[in-house]
């Protein structure tokens, strides 16, 4: 849509687009990979330790239900922490970088 | 003209309703609707879409209009239209159902669902808001100006649609078979011009403003049931699982789905129903779903399209937040249903209505306003059954514009036309191809009849599995489960 606008060749090559970048896929990578790799305890951890999700954490909820209480709650917080990341950091650096190319 | 279209279909479907009588060979192993209040129901929920579609086609001029409603919806809204589509009948009836039977399988199944949206968050959202206009060919197409990419594109997400698409038809068609006594086929006509009208007309601004009301309807009828079931347990969460733990017939089906013949002594039945592995036998099972709901939502077409409809990345990322906020709520809520169907009104009846348990999110509203028979039960479950059917309404809306999209925009616009084709050609094309895709759905359904069409998703797969037989009339409520269907 925006290609005319923008050189896109000065971009790529530019420091602060570099360091935006690399912050960036980092964060990403990092945040996304902890993410499937915490949601993998659950059908991982039922299917090879099933007494540990058996094990009765409050009243009749046991570690299973709470686990996958859990999940839920890591999933929110890492998208608001990404939410927060973003528009406090990335849109800043995203701005700064679009101001200096002018 | 539009007015008129719309009072001829309200006629059409009210002739169809009446044509048919009420079947005096009721038997206590389905669900017992009032007819005309269902019916009542239904027409007035069409009603309204039809009238936000009739305001929505008013203001649909561009290309942009009709496929993106002018990126003008906030992050909000489309969090609440992403919720909407995300939280299909599948869901609402299928896990609640899978939850009444299988007990916390059922919610670790819905963990996956929303875990995925990390992904769409971290990897699809933004990228797609900022380098897309309506399709996915477009995003590719930034970098690969090839026609073939763009094809390609264009393709995969018509084949997605199509295989969603004659899934939740079917679905559609069974709940109206089911409530109304409407035939299959002709539930099936009717569903699929209703949402050739929706879409055709009323584009994405219509599909969107179905959605956020369709999610607003559906949090409430989840709220309402919960509390009632709650108040039942004196709004005391852990009394009432100890009240599951300790139900005699959940015990009981506990131990037929464990196929023990006699009751092991020592074993904690009603306790086993809280412990993990009653649906979910086998950990690769597991590993493989686990890996479809990480990776397999992210690429659903008509969630992609909804990032097109907001102004920024900000708004992209606000969105995802509010609709995961909203499934994950809805899934919490769902175990406290599913649960309290089973204590309330059986496992074995839930099973002996429909074998996956599909209906027991209905037959628990019934139960939870006053039961089969009184005003309240049938009026909340009418009500219920309603939001159900805009449900799969709102959802088939989407899949047709996103396989429109991507016919018109993406083959027709930009690689027979080369991109250039006037904003009013544009318009009239997706509409045309709306009403293809629709026609083609609906010929599909009917000549494949009652055929299962395998799905791409194992949870839409369930909702309407083949052993839903709503009409069964099987007696034997404690016949020993067959093995996780």
């Amino acid at each position: 849509m925006t290609n005319n606008l923008y050189d896109w060749d000065a971009i790529a090559e530019h420091p602060k687009f570099m360091e935006l970048k690399t912050l960036k896929n980092r964060f990403l990578f990092g945040w996304w990979l902890f993410s499937a790799s915490f949601f993998f305890l659950l059908p991982l951890g039922v299917g090879f330790f099933p007494e540990l999700y058996r094990v009765k954490v409050l009243g009749e909820i046991n570690f299973c239900f709470a686990f996958s209480l859990l999940q839920f709650v890591v999933s929110w917080g890492i998208a608001i922490f990404y939410a927060h990341k973003a528009n406090k950091d990335f849109d800043r650096l995203t701005n700064e970088l679009i101001a200096e190319l002018g | 003209m539009k007015r008129s279209l719309f009072i001829s279909l309200l006629l059409l479907l009210s002739l169809a309703a009446s044509a048919l009588g009420a079947d005096p060979a009721a038997v206590a192993t389905k669900i017992q609707s009032n007819r005309v209040i269902t019916i009542t129901m239904f027409l007035v929920i069409i009603a309204i879409t039809m009238g936000i579609v009739v305001w929505a086609a008013r203001k649909t001029t561009s290309a942009a209009d009709y496929y993106a409603a002018g990126g003008g919806i906030t992050g909000l809204q489309n969090g609440w239209a992403i919720a909407g589509d995300y939280l299909s009948a599948a869901t609402f009836l299928g896990i609640t159902g899978l939850i009444s039977l299988y007990g916390i399988d059922g919610f670790m199944y819905a963990v996956g669902p929303v875990v995925t949206f990390v992904t769409i968050l971290l990897v699809i959202a933004e990228p797609c808001r900022n380098a897309g206009k309506y399709t996915m060919g477009d995003i590719l197409s930034l970098r690969s100006t090839h026609p073939l990419v763009r094809g390609a594109a264009a393709f995969s997400t018509v084949v997605v649609c199509i295989f969603y698409l004659l899934a939740q038809m079917v679905g559609a068609g069974k709940l109206m078979q089911v409530l109304l006594e409407i035939p299959f086929r002709t539930s099936v006509v009717g569903v699929g011009l209703l949402i050739i009208l929706y879409v055709g007309f009323g584009g994405m601004k219509a599909t969107t403003w179905v959605q956020i009301i369709k999610a607003g309807l559906l949090m409430f009828c989840g709220i309402v049931m919960t509390l009632l079931i709650l108040a039942k347990s004196g709004m005391n969460p852990l009394r009432f699982l100890s009240e599951v733990v300790s139900s005699v017939p959940i015990q009981e089906h506990v131990r037929a789905v464990l196929k023990h013949s006699q009751a092991e002594p020592g074993f904690d039945y009603g306790r086993r129903f809280l412990q993990p592995g009653l649906f979910l036998k086998n950990p690769i099972d597991q590993v493989s779903l686990g890996i479809a709901w990480i990776l397999g939502a992210a690429g659903l077409p008509h969630i992609l399209m909804r990032f097109f409809t907001v102004p920024n990345a900000k708004a992209a990322r606000k969105s995802v937040i509010v609709a995961m906020f909203l499934i994950g709520f809805f899934f919490i809520m769902t175990t406290i249903l599913g649960m309290g169907a089973s204590l309330h009104l059986t496992p074995q009846l839930l099973k002996s209505v429909d074998k996956g348990g599909n209906m027991s999110s209905l037959l628990l509203a019934q139960f939870l306003g006053g039961g089969a028979g009184s005003f309240m039960g049938d009026l909340f479950l009418a009500f219920v059954c309603a939001v159900t059917f805009t449900t799969i309404l709102a959802v088939v809306s989407g899949l047709v514009l996103a396989s429109s999209a991507a016919i018109a925009h993406d083959v027709y616009v930009n690689i027979i036309k080369g991109g250039n084709a006037a904003p009013k050609e544009q318009v009239r094309v997706a509409r045309i191809t709306s009403l293809a895709v629709g026609l083609v759905a609906i010929v599909l359904k009917t000549k494949t009849s009652s055929t299962w069409w395998p799905s791409p998703s194992p949870l839409r797969l369930r909702a309407i599995s083949p052993s839903s037989s709503c009409r069964s009339t099987g007696g034997a409520s404690t016949q020993p489960a067959s093995s996780a269907a």
